[in-house]
């Protein structure tokens, strides 16, 4: 039991950035708009989420500028993607024990 | 968290992760339709050749502009029913149809479509014309097998079904017309049939 809760990642302790994480482990990048409308967040709320899994090394961020509107790609990391599959596996594992 | 909590989590990652890599609102509906015009316009292009005055199709001659003329109706016809449809039930779903997945999914679609259709066209001015229904049903089941991964499964064997007919064909020279009926029209509607009980009449 202590080994699984190990694995319950608290970078992922979120519904948001929970979501993000989803959404990046089956698209290779996402824009800020598309995660802004598929977790129905607001953009401070998604940004401070962003940020967060940045600071961690589970996203890469890249910002530019299409016809001088600012952009926002999300990547995630190998790193973020492996931690990640770890957290669903944790969570899976809890499941079935209760 | 208790476990309610984690099972929560788990089936919002799985909608999440559909949500946001596959297009859902293709309409079963329209493509019973595609299949429907294509029997009638394949009807169309038949009865023209049996009432020239050769069986068989030529590449000049007023015949062969009416049946490409056939062919272009049936496609737009095919198009803008499917566009029409599949906005009104995409409206229903709640899902948008212009993003970036329907953008890659139509990408997906249309480049093995056109890399097809530019051959079959280079390959008749070169007057080859006997495996022209072929062609189409290999290219055709191509595309629609790259632009599944970003739509309904069902789309997958739809795809495999027109390889292999088209290859099927290929073997049997002079009835690609069939083969052509068989993949445009019935496969058209039987797929279409699937899906639409599976998915539309929810």
């Amino acid at each position: 039991m202590k080994n699984i809760i190990l694995h319950i990642n608290k970078a992922f302790d979120h519904r948001i950035r929970l979501g993000i994480m989803s959404v990046l482990m089956v698209n290779d990048y996402a824009d800020f708009k598309t995660l802004k409308e598929l977790l129905g967040a607001t953009d401070g709320n998604l940004a401070s989420h962003a940020k967060s899994l940045e600071k961690a090394g589970f996203l890469k961020v890249e910002k530019q500028f299409i016809s001088r509107k600012p952009n926002t790609k999300y990547y995630a990391t190998q790193l973020g993607k492996n931690e990640f599959k770890k957290h669903i596996n944790a969570l899976e594992k809890l499941i079935k024990k209760n | 968290m208790n476990s309610e909590n984690y099972l929560k989590n788990i089936s919002e990652i799985k909608n999440l992760m559909s949500k946001s890599s596959k297009f859902i609102s293709l309409s079963g509906l329209s493509g019973i339709l595609a299949g429907i015009y294509a029997l009638i316009g394949a009807g169309f292009a038949y009865w023209l050749v049996k009432n020239s005055d050769r069986d068989y199709l030529i590449l000049d001659g007023r015949v062969f502009r009416y049946i490409v003329l056939d062919m272009l109706l049936v496609l737009i016809f095919s198009i803008s029913t499917a566009i029409f449809l599949t906005t009104k039930k995409a409206k229903k779903n709640n899902e948008k149809i212009w993003d970036a997945l329907t953008k890659r999914l139509l990408l997906s679609f249309i480049i093995p479509l056109l890399a097809g259709g530019t051959y079959i066209i280079i390959i008749l001015v070169n007057q080859h014309y006997g495996q022209t229904g072929a062609l189409m049903l290999i290219f055709y089941g191509l595309a629609l097998l790259n632009a599944s991964k970003y739509t309904l499964g069902d789309v997958k064997y739809l795809g495999y079904t027109q390889i292999i007919l088209g290859l099927i064909s290929a073997l049997f020279p002079g009835y690609g017309f069939w083969f052509w009926v068989a993949g445009f029209g019935f496969m058209h509607i039987i797929y279409g049939t699937i899906m639409y009980i599976k998915y539309d009449r929810k």
